[in-house]
């Protein structure tokens, strides 16, 4: 038992732990605070989990064909962007289930990702490469933090950058103070001028530029290609991550670190050829995100209209 | 933009709208045809000729249909109980799993009991798994308000590593010199073909069977008054006194074992062992298969042959003409969005400017 | 009138939906400094109106001038621009927000990178001020008082800089007092110089703060008068139309106690609901449950109809103890009618005749081995139907297309025939039983609740229509805060009396400690 618990500590102590935890909680960030905005504007958007495999996609495909890395991330935000807006026409405008449509934009996203791979590279043996984003190695210098962050990429430093941005904007900004009203209460947001739909479809929109990032990093920063099943479920993890924060971006990013250090110890577990079969660890994160959603479910408060569509005179 | 109510819904708007929203994917899916480099026109010819262009085709298509009507059914009866099961493929894996653990495992000596009660218990081991893994979203879904789309669908990563452990482990098939695979079960547990020198087995009729028995449960009994009165209205379900809570929770059991039943199926049917591939999204797929049947369990038999054909043609067309078989899950989930649309407009009027 | 320069001017607005006219050429005028009143039934149109005015729906024809200046059609912007300002029956505010933010929402650019919290706070105290309505900027909505609640909405017009004013019903949630208060602000805002429009169906507030009343039925202006020529019977018979006499209360015998509360207590989510009730009711008798709304009249109800549990105390039905089980209800012959008829009366995607035996469907009369016995539900829905004069397309249409007093009368109808043939239901509790009917359909529901006191059922109503309550109830106590007031005679209550009751000072006036 000891022993367990000083190789734990030595493990947490450790740098390479703290570089994987970073790494692997990025796109979780970024994805969260992407359903986070959808939500506080009182829209579920399960499309996530393909708005990230089109990200990845389209983003490490113009980085392919000869663009720049930062143009590769505006395209994955563009592609999600688009998602998107897809998501807000059913969802906001037409009304239907933001359930079903979610998923339904999770299926597109993905097989179109999917058959757009294909049809660019038919027989490939090999997954074709791009040059990703370089290790920031000049923050090496920073007392203690600074060789964990010099194996990080500037998309790792600007997704924990955006924490307090999406913070501000939320809370401190007369559009932000929209998102939210239009999540609590549209008729009233309606009744003081706003035009709810164009707020809600703007989050959208918004939140889900956000998830097609996260998607980009997979394929820009954290591997160099990409693989059909490589976003596995992230997307639902970040929805997941999202209750667990209570809609709250400050304990988002917690989330995700939380979560990102559980995934990172327990890869550490794999390697060290831990005495169970590897299925067990993989299994780990999901489970966790039970766990969380279970844990947070009495104290969760809900944006009053989730999932509520508006329809302009329906009380 | 906005929607104005129809005062009443007409029944020939409801028949027609899975068939607009079908015609309407193609077309849209004509242009990534298009994109693909290939002639449309004859790219569809193609995919219609392999799914029913010969016996062997319609057979074909059959076969695939058979655990799609399972999951299509299990996401239709949740449904229609606003209980979002998106955890079918999860539970189809499970449902075969449980099906090799009884009829595979010891030598498929089946606990030295004869086949006729071992393939019942079969049966019913495949349908219990997949029930008892949605059975927890929807406790925690009835007693804590936890969301049951996430927890399904967290559980479809769960379930889909539990299968591989499971073949990397106590149901490893030796012989497989490798490849993640199950042992095979007992021969004579396995459905019989319907039709000679095809793939088609009597699951087709099992699945169909239930389909029956599923539509006349939610329209001749107690527990179906209360299935659609809960998913229609909970509060108001409540407030008549009907068992709320009883009838979500006997729902995600029928739901979650007419899925384990479609992992059965595949077993004992087409395969005889369990594989990590078993499934390309029968599970997913099940989802659109209710939609486009608007949630009647008779119209999923049919939106299950439809989808199947589309997943069985796509493969022999792509063969033909280099259009990625992709295009099979892009026209699904197409048909899926396009059918939420139509259903929509089957209860409103889309009006330009303002109210 | 004619002198004062006008604030609004309405010509010829008529607003159609489908079949149904909503609005029909309604020209109509406010002065600049009026209160105009708005008179009508629900459903004559006023709601229709004033969201044109307020640019929530686009008339069909006709066209508005505020201050001299069109209006133009289907922006609340522009609305809200020309100084116009809503002050909604259900408030539009939002619980979980601050009263601030609820304020200060869409008053400020979008693109703006900051709020300005501190000044938009320095001018909502300094218009609190102004015009004397205290409130703390700070609060959350949600942990407001109802009356505070409409001071919000007040404010929130006022700190826009709002110049005509529409109250929508503004007294249906508010105590006698409060209303009192509502309506010296109204004094206090006029002399401002604002305008009002005032929407209402009581008469005698009408009378009391407007100089004009424009009286609306089916949709058409049917009458303006100046206040001071008019009086309650005339405007009553325009409103109306036709000669309606609500039944009123008539002397009966009272029978043995039926429901019997002693000590009962509630608690829902971890908050105590219901504290301590006494409370018996005896056949024969109505006894009416005023307070205003929130006060727990909601968990009172629940609790009665069998899907709240309590916590302490012992609640029985002649003299056997009640289960939390709507079917022990059911079983025991109570009859329960909801609150709110869409969301828990019926499931409205159900056609009418499943709706109709709902409540019955676990009984012999309605199944047989998990079966619907398809038939006997259908005779008896046919037969309801007829009883109590629903009028609808046919027993197997969806239930939702029903108008809201034919929903009332299928929902009456199960409810008082909850035993079957076997009679008159034991025990019969109502929340805001005749809530947004028209004045026919509630003397219908008045008539059903005296004659099945009359046949010797126990009866609880539970309303905030001060006037219902008095018209039928023959004994009344008060909730305020989740505890009852002892139920006295009513005609031992003064209005006054009541509405001190309402808001939380026992016995005429007299502070407790």
């Amino acid at each position: 038992m000891m022993d367990f618990l000083s190789s734990l500590g030595d493990m947490i102590a450790s740098v390479p732990f703290w570089v994987a935890t970073l790494r692997i909680a990025t796109p979780l960030i970024l994805g969260t605070l992407g359903v986070l905005i959808c939500e506080r504007a009182g829209v579920l958007n399960l499309g996530i989990e393909g708005i990230m495999v089109a990200g990845a996609f389209t983003g490490w495909l113009a980085v392919y064909h000869g663009a720049g890395l930062w143009t590769g991330l505006a395209v994955a935000a563009l592609t999600g962007a688009l998602c998107g807006a897809l998501h807000a026409l059913l969802t906001v405008w037409l009304t239907v289930s933001q359930h079903v449509a979610g998923l339904g934009i999770t299926m597109l996203a993905t097989s179109l990702a999917s058959f757009a791979y294909r049809v660019s590279f038919p027989q490939v043996s090999t997954p074709p490469t791009i040059q990703p984003f370089a290790p920031l190695a000049a923050l090496q210098g920073i007392p203690l933090i600074g060789p964990v962050l010099a194996e990080q990429t500037a998309l790792t430093l600007g997704a924990i950058a955006l924490v307090p941005l999406a913070a501000w904007f939320i809370y401190r900004t007369p559009a932000g103070l929209a998102l939210r009203m239009a999540g609590e209460n549209p008729a009233a947001a309606e009744g003081q001028g706003l035009d709810v739909l164009r707020v809600r479809g703007a989050a959208i929109v918004g939140g889900s530029a956000l998830m097609g990032m996260a998607g980009a990093f997979l394929t820009l920063s954290a591997f160099n290609a990409f693989f059909m099943n490589m976003v596995n479920g992230r997307g639902w993890i970040c929805v997941a991550l999202v209750v667990f924060a209570s809609w709250r971006p400050g304990k988002a990013l917690l989330g995700a670190l939380l979560f990102a250090a559980f995934d990172a110890a327990q890869l550490r577990l794999q390697q060290d050829g831990g005495a169970l079969p590897y299925q067990l660890y993989l299994m780990l994160p999901y489970v966790l995100s039970i766990l969380a959603l279970i844990v947070m479910a009495r104290r969760a408060a809900y944006p009053q209209a989730l999932m509520k569509p508006y329809r302009k005179g329906e009380r | 933009m906005r929607l104005e109510a129809r005062s009443r819904v007409s029944r020939g708007a409801v028949l027609v709208a899975p068939f607009a929203a079908i015609a309407f994917t193609l077309a849209v899916c004509a242009a990534l045809v298009a994109w693909a480099g290939a002639p449309v026109g004859r790219t569809y010819a193609l995919l219609l000729e392999g799914a029913f262009g010969s016996r062997f085709a319609i057979a074909e298509t059959l076969t695939r249909a058979t655990p799609l009507i399972l999951t299509g059914l299990a996401a239709a009866v949740a449904f229609r109980a606003r209980l979002y099961n998106i955890g079918a493929e999860g539970q189809l894996y499970l449902g075969a799993l449980a099906a090799v653990a009884v009829g595979g495992l010891h030598d498929g000596s089946g606990f030295g009991l004869p086949p006729a009660l071992l393939f019942p218990l079969m049966l019913a081991a495949g349908a219990a798994a997949g029930a008892l893994l949605l059975l927890g979203p929807a406790w925690l879904k009835l007693r804590l308000g936890v969301d049951e789309v996430v927890t399904s669908l967290l559980l479809n990563f769960v379930a889909l590593l539990f299968v591989s452990l499971m073949l990397d482990g106590p149901m490893k098939d030796p012989m497989a010199m490798g490849w993640p695979q199950s042992v095979a079960i007992n021969p004579d547990l396995e459905l019989p073909r319907l039709i000679e020198r095809t793939r088609v087995h009597a699951g087709l009729l099992l699945a169909s069977g239930l389909a029956v028995a599923v539509w006349a449960l939610q329209r001749f009994t107690r527990f179906g008054f209360a299935l659609r009165a809960v998913g229609a209205n909970a509060r108001a379900a409540r407030f008549a006194g009907l068992p709320v809570g009883r009838t979500v929770l006997l729902c995600a059991l029928l739901s979650g074992a007419l899925a384990g039943l479609a992992g059965v199926g595949e077993v004992a049917g087409r395969a005889g062992y369990v594989t990590l591939d078993m499934s390309p999204g029968y599970g997913y797929a099940g989802i659109v298969i209710a939609m486009l049947a608007g949630l009647h369990p008779l119209g999923v038999v049919l939106s299950a042959v439809f989808v199947g054909a589309v997943m069985v043609g796509a493969d022999s067309m792509s063969r033909a003409v280099g259009v990625p078989n992709y295009i099979a899950d892009v026209i699904v989930a197409t048909a899926l969005l396009a059918m939420l649309v139509a259903t929509l407009l089957t209860r409103y009027r889309i009006r330009w400017g303002r109210a | 009138m004619t002198q004062t320069p006008s604030a609004l001017r309405l010509a010829r607005i008529t607003k159609r939906f489908g079949a149904l006219t909503a609005n029909d050429d309604i020209s109509l005028e406010l002065g600049s400094g009026e209160v105009l009143a708005l008179l009508g039934e629900n459903g004559a149109g006023k709601s229709t109106l004033v969201s044109i005015l307020f640019g929530h729906y686009v008339a069909d024809a006709g066209s508005i001038e505020v201050f001299g200046q069109p209006l133009p059609p289907g922006d609340p912007r522009a609305a809200l621009a020309a100084g116009i300002g809503m002050v909604h029956q259900h408030f539009a505010l939002a619980d979980n927000l601050s009263v601030l933010d609820n304020i200060l929402l869409g008053t400020e650019a979008l693109w703006l990178p900051f709020s300005r919290r501190r000044a938009a706070r320095d001018r909502l105290l300094a218009t609190a001020r102004r015009f004397g309505l205290s409130v703390d900027a700070e609060a959350r909505v949600g942990t407001l008082s109802v009356g505070e609640r409409q001071r919000v909405e007040i404010l929130k017009a006022l700190y826009r800089g709002a110049r005509i004013l529409i109250l929508d019903e503004p007294t249906a949630v508010l105590t006698p007092q409060e209303s009192e208060s509502l309506f010296a602000t109204l004094a206090q805002l006029v002399a401002e110089g604002l305008s009002i429009i005032f929407i209402s169906h009581k008469l005698d507030e009408v009378l009391r703060v407007s100089q004009r009343v424009a009286v609306l039925r089916a949709g058409r202006l049917i009458a303006l008068r100046e206040t001071r020529d008019t009086h309650k019977a005339e405007l009553a018979e325009l409103m109306v139309g036709r000669s309606v006499s609500l039944p009123q209360r008539e002397p009966r015998e009272r029978g043995p106690r039926v429901l019997h509360l002693q000590g009962v207590s509630a608690t829902r989510g971890g908050r105590r609901v219901l504290d301590a009730l006494d409370l018996d009711v005896h056949a024969g008798e109505i006894v009416g449950i005023a307070g205003v709304s929130g006060n727990g009249q909601l968990a009172l109800a629940e609790l009665l109809s069998g899907t709240l549990a309590h916590s302490a105390g012992t609640l029985t039905l002649d003299d056997q103890a009640l289960r939390a089980d709507p079917r022990d209800r059911v079983a025991r012959g109570v009859a329960r009618i909801p609150e709110d008829r869409h969301a828990e009366g019926i499931v409205g995607d159900l056609p009418v005749w499943e709706n109709a035996i709902s409540e019955r469907l676990h009984t012999p009369a309605f199944s047989r081995w998990g079966f619907v016995r398809q038939r006997a539900a259908r005779a008896f829905a046919r037969k309801l139907v007829a009883r109590f004069d629903v009028r609808l397309p046919g027993i197997d249409s969806p239930t939702r297309v029903l108008s809201g007093g034919n929903m009332q009368k299928l929902i009456l109808g199960r409810a008082l025939c909850v035993r079957g043939d076997a009679g008159t239901p034991r025990f019969i509790i109502a929340n805001q039983p005749t809530w947004g009917l028209d004045i026919g359909a509630v003397a219908y529901v008045h008539r059903c609740l005296l004659d099945a006191a009359r046949q010797g059922a126990a009866v609880l109503l539970i309303s905030e229509d001060l006037e219902e309550l008095f018209a039928i109830s023959d004994r009344i106590a008060v909730m305020f805060k989740g505890r009852l007031g002892p139920a006295r005679d009513a005609a031992a209550w003064t209005l006054a009396d009541v509405g001190l009751a309402m808001a939380g000072t026992p016995h005429g006036g007299q502070h407790a400690a």
